[in-house]
C-alpha cells in the first residue's frame, strides 16, 4: 500500500548521519565476529589432533577428562572390539606429557625444560592423516627416535631449523625427554593447542621406554576403523551390547548424543564427532575462555545497540513535527512505528555488509599472524546478522516510544 | 437541503486540570455548509486554533456536540478519528512538509492514505495537482530548495489532492510576504471552489477577507458572526 519508502528516504537524506550509523554498526559487527571467531579458533585448535586421527570410533577411559589428562585403560577392550562386525582395524595410542629439554639453550646454566605431548603409536599403523608420519615410518621403528612437531612453540628450541641443517651432514638433533636421550628422526606439522605447547610422535615401544612407569598393556586411546560403508550407529550399538560390563550414559546428554558417547564397563565409547565434542566441552566448561569471549561479544552488542539507539532517537526527534503532520493527515501510529523499525532493519543490514567484508580480511590477517585456525563460517555469519538485526530492533523499540510524543494537535 | 459539513453546538473547551483548569472556548455554536468558504478572525490567544483542532479531530471534544462530515466527534474512538482525518485537508501555519521527500512524494503521501486510488495513478495525480498550484517544474525539488510561497503551495496540493470535503487552514500566510500570501490563498480558494470543498481559514490578513462567503469572529473564546460585506 505504501509506495514511498519513507524510512529509506529519511535515512538517505542525512548522509553523514547514515555513514556514522553504518560505521558504528559495522564496528559492532566486526567486534562480535572477532570475539566469536577467536573463541571458535581456540576451541578448534584444541582438537586439531583429534581431527587428524584416522578413526571412526574411539575408546578411552571413563576417567579421562581431556587429551592432556588421560587415564589409561587395558588394551584388552580394544582387541575385543576387533571381533565385532563392521570393524576393519584397530590401533592403540599412548599419550603422555613429558619434560623436554631444549638442547640449544644458551641462557643461564639451568637447562630450559618444558612439557610436551608425547604420542606413542604402532609404526606402520595408519593413525594420523599426516603424510610425513607415514613417510618416516622406518625412523619410527628405531630405538629412541622421535618425530618432532615443527609447529610446536619455539621454547622447545630451534629443532626444525637445526634438523634441516644437520640433515645435509647426516647428523641428528639430540635431546632429552623425561631424562631419556632421544634423537629427532623427522618432522611433522600439527600445532600447539590449549593443553600442549608441542607434540612428539614416537613408537609404542619408545613410548614405554620414555614413560617406564606405565603399566603393561595400558593404553590411552583406542582407535577403531570401520569397514567402508558400515553404519556407524549400528556398530556403536553393537559395542554397547558386546563389551563387558553394564552400560551407562550421561543423564545431561540427549538421546542422540548418548548414541555416540556412552560408557560400558571400564571404557567410554565415542564416535569421532563425540570425541571432538568431549575435548571441546572440557575446555569450554573448565576454563574461562568461553566466558571471556561471550563477554566480548556482548560488549560489541551493547556498543552497537547504544549507537543505533542514539542515531534513531536523534532521527525521530528531528522528524517529530513531520510525524505529527502525518498523524494529522490520518496516518496511524502503527505506520510511524513501522517506519522506525524499517530504519532499524535497513541500518542493521547495511552496517552488517561492510563489517562482514572487513572481517574476512581481518580473519586472514589473524590467521597468518597467529596460526590460529580462524575463518568465516555460515553459522557465524548468520548468527552475527541476527545479532545485528536484534541490536537494531531493540534500539528501535526504545527510540520508537518517542514517536508517541508526536501530537498532531501541536502543529497548528 | 444538504447536510452541513460542520455542525458545532455549544462546544466548550478547557485546558489544564484542577485549580489550573481554564476555559478557552465558551458555548461555541455555528454551521459550515458544503462548499462554503468561512474565514475566522480574532485576536491572538482567543481560541481560534483550539477550535480548528477540535474540528479537525486532532483533539477530543470535551463539551457540547461537534459533527464533522456527518460524524459526531465527541466520544469518538481514536481509530474513527484517524479515519475522519483522512477526509480533511490540513494546511498549517508552517508548511510542515516532509524534508526527505521530493515535492511530488509529499503530495503522494496524502494519496497513499486512500486505497481507492491505484498506485500506478498516484504519481500522475500528484504531479497534476502540483501543476494546478503552478509548480509543474518543481515537482522533483526537495522542500529546502523551494521558497516559502512554493512550499505552502505544495502543502495546498497535498491537502487538496484527494478532493477533501473540508479544508482547514490556520494562518497559512503568516510566514509569507503579502503578495505571495494572497497568491497562495487565491490558489487554495479557487481549487476548493472547483472541487466543492468547504474551507475554514483562520487569518489576520485583512486583504484576503474578500474571498470569504462568511466571516466569523472569535473573541475571548466566544464566536460572533460578521457579515462578509461589512
Ligand atoms: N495545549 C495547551 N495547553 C494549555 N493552554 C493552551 C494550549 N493550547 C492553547 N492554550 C491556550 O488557549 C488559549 C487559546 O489559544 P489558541 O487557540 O492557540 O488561540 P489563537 O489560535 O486564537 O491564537 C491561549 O490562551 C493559549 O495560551
Ligand atoms: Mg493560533
Amino acid at each position: 500500500m505504501f509506495a514511498i519508502p519513507l524510512a529509506w528516504l529519511q535515512l538517505k537524506r542525512e548522509t553523514v548521519r547514515l555513514l556514522v550509523a553504518l560505521a558504528g554498526i559495522g564496528f559492532a559487527v566486526i567486534l562480535m565476529f572477532l570475539q566469536l571467531g577467536f573463541q571458535a579458533a581456540l576451541f578448534e585448535s584444541a582438537v586439531t589432533l583429534h581431527q587428524k586421527l584416522e578413526g571412526d570410533i574411539f575408546l578411552i577411559s571413563p576417567q579421562s577428562t581431556s587429551l592432556t589428562s588421560m587415564k589409561s585403560f587395558p588394551d584388552r577392550r580394544l582387541y575385543q572390539s576387533l571381533g565385532f562386525a563392521g570393524v576393519d582395524a584397530i590401533s592403540p595410542i599412548y599419550l603422555g606429557l613429558g619434560i623436554w629439554k631444549n638442547p640449544y639453550w644458551e641462557g643461564p646454566p639451568a637447562s630450559q625444560t618444558r612439557s610436551i605431548l608425547v604420542i606413542g603409536m604402532v609404526p606402520g599403523d595408519k593413525v594420523f592423516a599426516l603424510p610425513e608420519v607415514a613417510e618416516n615410518q622406518s625412523q619410527l621403528r628405531l630405538t629412541d627416535v622421535v618425530l618432532f612437531d615443527r609447529a610446536s612453540r619455539e621454547e622447545f628450541g630451534p629443532i626444525s631449523k637445526k634438523f634441516e641443517a644437520l640433515k645435509a651432514t647426516g647428523g641428528l638433533v639430540k635431546s632429552e625427554i623425561e631424562s631419556r636421550r632421544v634423537k629427532v628422526g623427522g618432522l611433522f606439522s600439527l600445532g600447539a593447542s590449549f593443553g600442549a605447547d608441542g607434540n612428539l610422535i614416537t613408537s609404542d615401544l619408545n613410548f614405554r621406554r620414555i614413560f617406564s612407569k606405565r603399566g603393561e598393556g595400558m593404553i590411552d586411546v583406542g582407535l577403531i576403523k570401520l569397514k567402508p560403508g558400515v553404519d556407524l550407529e549400528k556398530t556403536l550399538a553393537r559395542f554397547r551390547q558386546n563389551l563387558p560390563g553394564t552400560s551407562r550414559t550421561d543423564p545431561k546428554k540427549t538421546t542422540d548424543q548418548t548414541k555416540e558417547d556412552f560408557v560400558v564397563g571400564d571404557v567410554r565409547v565415542l564416535s569421532k564427532k563425540a570425541f571432538i565434542a568431549f575435548e571441546q566441552n572440557y575446555w569450554k566448561e573448565s576454563t574461562a575462555i568461553g566466558f571471556i569471549f561471550t563477554l566480548g561479544t556482548a560488549i560489541g552488542f551493547v556498543v552497537g545497540t547504544v549507537i543505533v539507539y542514539q542515531i534513531l532517537y536523534t532521527d525521530v526527534t528531528d522528524h517529530l513535527a513531520e510525524y505529527a503532520t502525518l498523524k494529522a493527515m490520518g496516518y496511524k501510529n502503527r505506520y510511524l512505528l513501522s517506519v522506525v523499525f524499517q530504519e532499524a532493519i535497513i541500518l542493521a543490514v547495511m552496517g552488517y555488509i561492510p563489517g562482514y567484508i572487513l572481517c574476512l580480511g581481518l580473519y586472514n590477517v589473524t590467521r597468518s599472524a597467529t596460526a590460529l585456525p580462524i575463518s568465516m563460517t555460515l553459522d557465524r555469519g548468520i548468527l552475527v546478522l541476527c545479532l545485528a538485526i536484534l541490536m537494531c530492533v531493540i534500539s528501535g523499540a526504545v527510540a520508537v516510544r518517542k514517536v508517541q510524543d508526536a501530537d498532531p494537535a501541536d502543529i497548528f | 437541503m444538504l447536510q452541513p459539513i460542520i455542525t458545532i453546538e455549544n462546544v466548550s473547551h478547557y485546558f489544564g486540570a484542577g485549580r489550573l483548569r481554564k476555559q478557552i472556548l465558551f458555548d461555541v455554536t455555528t454551521i459550515v455548509e458544503p462548499g462554503e468558504v468561512v474565514i475566522m478572525t480574532g485576536p491572538s490567544g482567543s481560541g481560534k486554533t483550539t477550535l480548528l483542532t477540535l474540528i479537525g479531530a486532532l483533539r477530543s471534544t470535551q463539551e457540547g456536540s461537534l459533527k464533522v462530515l456527518g460524524q459526531e466527534l465527541r466520544g469518538g474512538s481514536e481509530s474513527k478519528l484517524v479515519e475522519l482525518r483522512r477526509n480533511i485537508g490540513y494546511i498549517f501555519q508552517a508548511h510542515n512538509l516532509l524534508n526527505s521527500l521530493r515535492a511530488w512524494q509529499n503530495v503522494q503521501m496524502s494519496i497513499e492514505l486512500h486505497s481507492d486510488i491505484p498506485a500506478s495513478e498516484s504519481r500522475d495525480r500528484a504531479e497534476a495537482m502540483l501543476e494546478a498550484v503552478g509548480l509543474a517544474d518543481w515537482a522533483t525539488q526537495y522542500p529546502n530548495e523551494l521558497s516559502g510561497g512554493q512550499k505552502q503551495r505544495v502543502a495546498i496540493a497535498r491537502a487538496l489532492v484527494c478532493n477533501p470535503k473540508l479544508v482547514l487552514a490556520d494562518e497559512p500566510t503568516a510566514a509569507l510576504d503579502k503578495k505571495s500570501g494572497r497568491d497562495v490563498v487565491e490558489i487554495m480558494h479557487d481549487l476548493a471552489k472547483k472541487q466543492g470543498s468547504a474551507i475554514v481559514l483562520v487569518t489576520h490578513d485583512n486583504r484576503i477577507l474578500d474571498l470569504a462567503d462568511r466571516i466569523i469572529h472569535m473573541e475571548d473564546g466566544r464566536l460572533s458572526s460578521l457579515d462578509a460585506s461589512a
